[in-house]
């Protein structure tokens, strides 16, 4: 599972490298996304740039993760791919998450995690 | 045409062979995560070049779909079994059957598929429950049968969906 984790205006920022978020590596992308955040404030913004593919597990598993960081953190998303984002589209989980057009440049860095 | 060999007995000799197709491929797998991955990469390596983004990005989310229930609800209680995918290139269409030899759909037919409803509430949203709404949006003559032990899912992905 590679993500990596930074911050940056009191942000956390997690970039995830994969390049599918499915149903084979949902459960392991929910469990790393709460070790990363684990302990951590400020919203998480999850940069999804280099993700060119999710089915609806994958989506579920970002739903999970935005559920066990509320109330007290937000998770938003950034650079939706078209593939990707035609999933949060069809699904109108768009109107849930606040979406970035563009994901934020580098910050300082907090860990990797592959 | 299927050139093919099947991976195993439990394969099924589907035809890939519709109406008009011009270029048509066989595959036959375990119905289980990993190897659903592996099946859409090989189907990505043959068949996006032929397709639109758009085009292609319907196909692979579909079947990337209906490969998921069958490895989670057709196989359920029971040893992980094979399933056969058959694509079919025609001039304004992608064919696509599926057939598995896991439990029949639930009532003989496929779920309605109503997209769940968006939960005001952060703590209320669904986390699953999207699979069948996003098929019948992406798909086009989605068809469903279940023949002598063996369920066969059929559906259609025209070349000019997805923009």
């Amino acid at each position: 599972m590679n993500l990596t984790s930074e911050t940056k205006d009191r942000a956390q920022i997690v970039r995830v490298g994969e390049a599918r978020i499915d149903a084979s590596i949902a459960i392991r992308f929910k469990e790393t996304m709460r070790e990363l955040t684990q302990g951590g404030d400020g919203p998480v913004i999850l940069d999804l740039s280099r993700v060119d593919f999710i089915d609806s597990s994958g989506l579920g598993a970002i739903v999970a993760v935005m559920k066990f960081l509320a109330p007290a953190r937000q998770l938003q998303l950034a650079a939706l791919t078209p593939n990707v984002g035609r999933v949060f589209h069809l699904t109108r989980m768009d109107s849930v998450f606040p979406i970035h057009s563009v994901a934020p440049s580098a910050g300082e860095r907090r860990g990797n995690v592959h | 045409m299927c050139t093919e060999r099947p991976l195993s007995s439990l394969c099924d000799q589907a035809h890939c062979a519709a109406k008009g197709v011009v270029s048509a491929y066989r595959t036959c797998f375990p119905a289980e995560p990993w190897a659903i991955r592996a099946a859409l990469a090989d189907v990505r390596a043959r068949f996006a070049g032929n397709l639109s983004a758009g085009a292609f990005g319907a196909a692979e989310l579909a079947l990337a779909e209906v490969l998921n229930n069958v490895a989670e609800h057709g196989y359920a209680d029971m040893p992980p079994g094979a399933v056969t995918v058959c694509l079919g290139l025609s001039a304004d269409s992608l064919h696509v059957r599926i057939e598995d030899r896991g439990h029949p759909m639930p009532g003989g037919r496929l779920p309605s598929g109503l997209m769940p409803e968006v939960a005001h509430a952060v703590e209320d949203l669904a986390e699953g429950g999207w699979g069948w709404a996003l098929i019948r949006e992406l798909t086009a003559d989605l068809a469903y049968e279940r023949r002598t032990g063996h369920n066969l899912l059929t559906f259609r992905i025209p070349l000019a969906a997805g923009g």
